[in-house]
């Protein structure tokens, strides 16, 4: 029983983790229809910049916030550079863009920073004062992060003008127009904010599995499953979907087909969703006029 | 186009009645002038012809169907910078319409054909426009709805002194709505005066009203 | 066949059957790994340029007709030749039996499943119950073939002939294939699936065969891939080989048969002059003809030749 609850726990923390880059997925897929496979590149390379900071002799918490804002920007220049030009292509041409841009990330890191691997510094204690009995502090410490990074998106997408009107022109592009808010910014801003929310899952995950230019494509993976069973154009099914995935991912990698098959269990989430529901447990019908 | 006005804009299927609300807007590329209070905004983003005052109505309605009443309005003042008066014209809207007050909280999506119309209008009109750009306000509704929305429309009209441009396919409606109108065939003005002027005129009787 | 194509295609056999004779042992192996290539590009090319279905996981499927040589001559003692077909038919039914789900999956959602596939790969291949047979992360050492009949060539040689040859058969049956009812049927789905349904085509049925036909091309080269550098290990098989042949169909040209050649050398020997400059520089490369391509030619190379051809005709 100790065992299970532990594994459970630890599917939680990896669980936020899923959930945080599944929501940065779905808010590109909401606002454009495009799933951005360059996604996890994108939070991989934040968190070299994060290391390199620190190796730098800053302290973890101002650089855990400066790489959100390069993140931010960064992300919201690829829109504008890269991603526009694309805008209306056909799938294909704009996964072969996404692909592309997850090769030169991936590359570049490794020129930069080489391809040995790295530790990363957890900015939680070892030791908490009073005993945890299923979860390490760093775990315990990712799943809070996870989240306020939530509440903090809930009440921007809620509450702020900005916000809304982000929220109007992912529905309905010539409509916002129309009430004058400049769609073509509110993409970049988008991806801006997918880039920082996947820096701080790239930062949360990588003291678990080590810092170097191939970490996130098992995260982007479980990533993908998470979004899929939410339904894809659901932010709260993407959250609770990580969630699922993180621990389905634990308990039945220590259960019942071993760590060696773990990927294929994302693998598995993913066809069959695709299958059974392809619009999630939580999302939209889409039906399609001919 | 005179302003504090309605005029009114008819023609048949496919001459150019929409497409001319979507050129002013910046919604298609054009040739020739537009002007408003005597500038040139031909060739201006969309974004930024809203912002010098003119809201639009869409053919379409263009709701934001997953959004809820009281967003669609709050997004409709989205371009205004007198943010202090927002809240108060919303109070105005709800007193217009009633029955979107009713539905505040609501989906969009889930009001009927003649209150998201209605919503249409209040969101546009939530800009403080100068100019309010109709296109077809009467589509798909009752004629007893489409009797309501007019007469609203006119008191609109008289007290937030907005000028209208009105595209119609009811031209005997249109009329009684305009003040002025103007009669377009495959995307030339062939006719224009005021709307008691055309209501008599033998050509569009018999084309337009039908007796 | 057009006459024409006939001659070009007898112009660049005679060219490609003097090659290794004034080339080194390594740039004849370079060029039999380009001849696999171009195999594998032109399945990737049946699905993704014909049909479009996008597959970013067929690297499984080159993998998987690796795996079926190498088993085969490692465990059964099947000479090489013997394999080339078998792994071709077990790809065959793994694309069609892969292909039945996907039918359900369009644009976006194929490629995110594929791509999970591709991710998956060196995993399952890893795997301990399978151990026995596929060696587990040591893989498997194959030899290389000797050539036959006491012909007067050396190993790398007749492995090149031997890959030259099968390799002109599956042009020859792809173009067949794409020029004929097929063909049409392939790219009338791809363009207009509804309308090419309301025409009669079976749409299910054309799209899992896709599927089949595309996977046992690439699983053919892989069968030759794994012969040519004797050695099958699980890593050689993950996500960035899926990737490379994406590369390799957009820089020689989509729903283009001799694109599959211009992407092959492309994929074969620019990694090769930019590992000089350093370990990641041939994925930025890649990165960015990607996206240049894309942006630029979205034909690709093969687009560009007909483009020259026409000007130079007019």
């Amino acid at each position: 029983m100790d065992a299970l609850l532990q594994q459970v726990f630890a599917g939680l923390a990896t669980g936020g983790i899923y959930a945080s880059l599944a929501l940065a997925l779905v808010m590109i897929y909401q606002a454009t229809h495009l799933v951005n496979f360059a996604q996890g590149e994108m939070a991989m390379f934040s968190t070299y910049i994060a290391w390199a900071l620190i190796e730098a002799g800053m302290p973890y918490w101002a650089a855990f916030f400066i790489t959100i804002g390069i993140a931010f920007v960064l992300g919201a220049v690829i829109e504008r550079v890269v991603i526009r030009p694309v805008e209306n292509a056909s799938v294909l041409a704009v996964v072969v863009v996404f692909i592309g841009l997850l090769v030169i990330l991936n590359s570049v890191a490794g020129w930069i920073f080489t391809y040995t691997i790295k530790s990363f510094p957890s900015p939680f204690p070892r030791e908490l004062p009073f005993g945890l009995r299923f979860m390490s502090p760093h775990q315990l410490g990712a799943i809070g992060v996870t989240v306020v990074v939530l509440l903090l998106l809930y009440a921007f997408f809620r509450f702020t003008p900005l916000g809304l009107a982000m929220r109007a022109a992912a529905q309905n592009p010539e409509s916002s127009r129309l009430v004058g808010i400049r769609v073509g910014w509110m993409l970049a801003l988008g991806w801006g904010l997918a880039a920082a929310i996947g820096s701080v899952a790239g930062m949360m995950v990588a003291p678990i599995v080590y810092l170097d230019p191939n970490m996130m494509s098992g995260v982007l993976l479980y990533a993908f499953a998470a979004a899929l069973v939410g339904g894809i154009d659901n932010p709260w099914g993407a959250v609770i979907g990580g969630f699922v995935v993180g621990v389905l991912e634990n308990v039945l990698g220590a259960f019942v087909i071993g760590n060696e098959l773990k990927l294929s269990v994302a693998l598995i989430i993913i066809i069959g969703v695709l299958l059974v529901k392809p619009s999630g447990f939580f999302g939209r019908v889409q039906v399609t006029r001919v | 186009m005179e302003e504090k006005s309605i005029t009114a804009l008819l023609g048949a299927n496919g001459a150019g009645k929409t497409t001319t609300l979507r050129a002013i807007c910046g919604m298609v590329r054009t040739e020739g002038t537009i002007r408003f209070s005597g500038d040139p905004i031909q060739g201006k983003r969309t974004e930024d012809i809203v912002r010098l005052g003119i809201a639009h109505v869409p053919d379409g309605r263009g709701t934001f169907l997953h959004l809820t009443t009281e967003e669609n309005l709050r997004l409709g003042a989205y371009a205004r910078k007198d943010r202090a008066n927002v809240a108060r014209d919303m109070d105005r809207m709800y007193a217009y319409f009633p029955r979107l007050k009713e539905r505040s909280h609501q989906q969009a999506g889930t009001l009927s054909g003649g209150e998201q119309q209605m919503l249409a209008v209040s969101r546009a009109l939530m800009l403080a426009p100068k100019l309010l750009l109709l296109d077809e306000p009467s589509f798909g509704l009752a004629p007893l709805v489409v009797r309501e929305l007019f007469a609203i429309l006119r008191t609109i009209n008289a007290e937030e002194r907005v000028s209208m441009l009105v595209v119609e396919q009811n031209a005997a409606m249109a009329l009684e709505l305009a003040d002025n109108a103007c009669v377009i065939e495959t995307g030339r003005v062939v006719l224009s005066g005021s709307a008691a002027e055309l209501k008599k005129d033998d050509a569009v009787r018999r084309s337009y009203l039908g007796y | 066949m057009s006459k024409r194509a006939l001659g070009i295609g007898l112009v660049l056999l005679v060219v490609a059957c003097a090659l290794p004779f004034v080339l080194s042992n390594y740039r004849t192996f370079q060029m039999t790994l380009v001849l696999v290539y171009a195999i594998a590009l032109l399945g990737l090319n049946i699905l993704t340029g014909y049909n479009g279905q996008i597959s970013l996981g067929h690297g499984a499927f080159y993998a998987l007709g690796a795996y079926c040589t190498a088993i085969l001559m490692d465990r059964w003692g099947v000479p090489y030749w013997a394999t080339i077909p078998v792994a071709g038919a077990v790809c065959l039914v793994a694309g069609f039996v892969f292909g039945l789900p996907a039918l359900r999956l369009e644009g976006l959602y194929l490629a995110l499943a594929t791509f999970a596939l591709g991710v998956a790969t060196p995993q399952l291949l890893k795997y301990h119950l399978l151990e026995k047979w596929t060696g587990g992360v040591q893989g498997i050492v194959i030899m290389k073939p000797s050539p036959p009949f006491g012909l007067p060539l050396n190993p790398d040689q007749w492995l090149y002939f031997f890959t030259l040859a099968i390799a002109a058969g599956m042009f020859i049956l792809a173009y067949n294939l794409i020029r004929g009812r097929i063909g049409r049927a392939l790219v009338a789905i791809r363009d207009q699936h509804i309308a090419a349904e309301a025409m009669g085509i079976n749409n299910a049925l054309y799209k899992s065969l896709a599927f089949g036909v595309s996977a046992m091309f690439t699983g053919v080269a892989g069968a030759l891939g794994a012969v040519a550098v004797q050695f099958v290990a699980p890593d050689s098989f993950n996500i960035f080989l899926s990737i490379t042949l994406l590369v390799g169909i957009v820089v020689g040209g989509l729903a283009s048969i001799s694109g599959a050649l211009y992407g092959a050398i492309f994929i074969q020997f620019v990694p090769n002059l930019a590992d000089e400059i350093s370990k990641a520089a041939p994925w930025a490369i890649f990165g960015v003809f990607m996206i240049g391509f894309v942006y630029l030619m979205p034909t690709g190379v093969a687009g560009a030749v007909r483009l020259i051809k026409r000007r130079r005709a007019a």
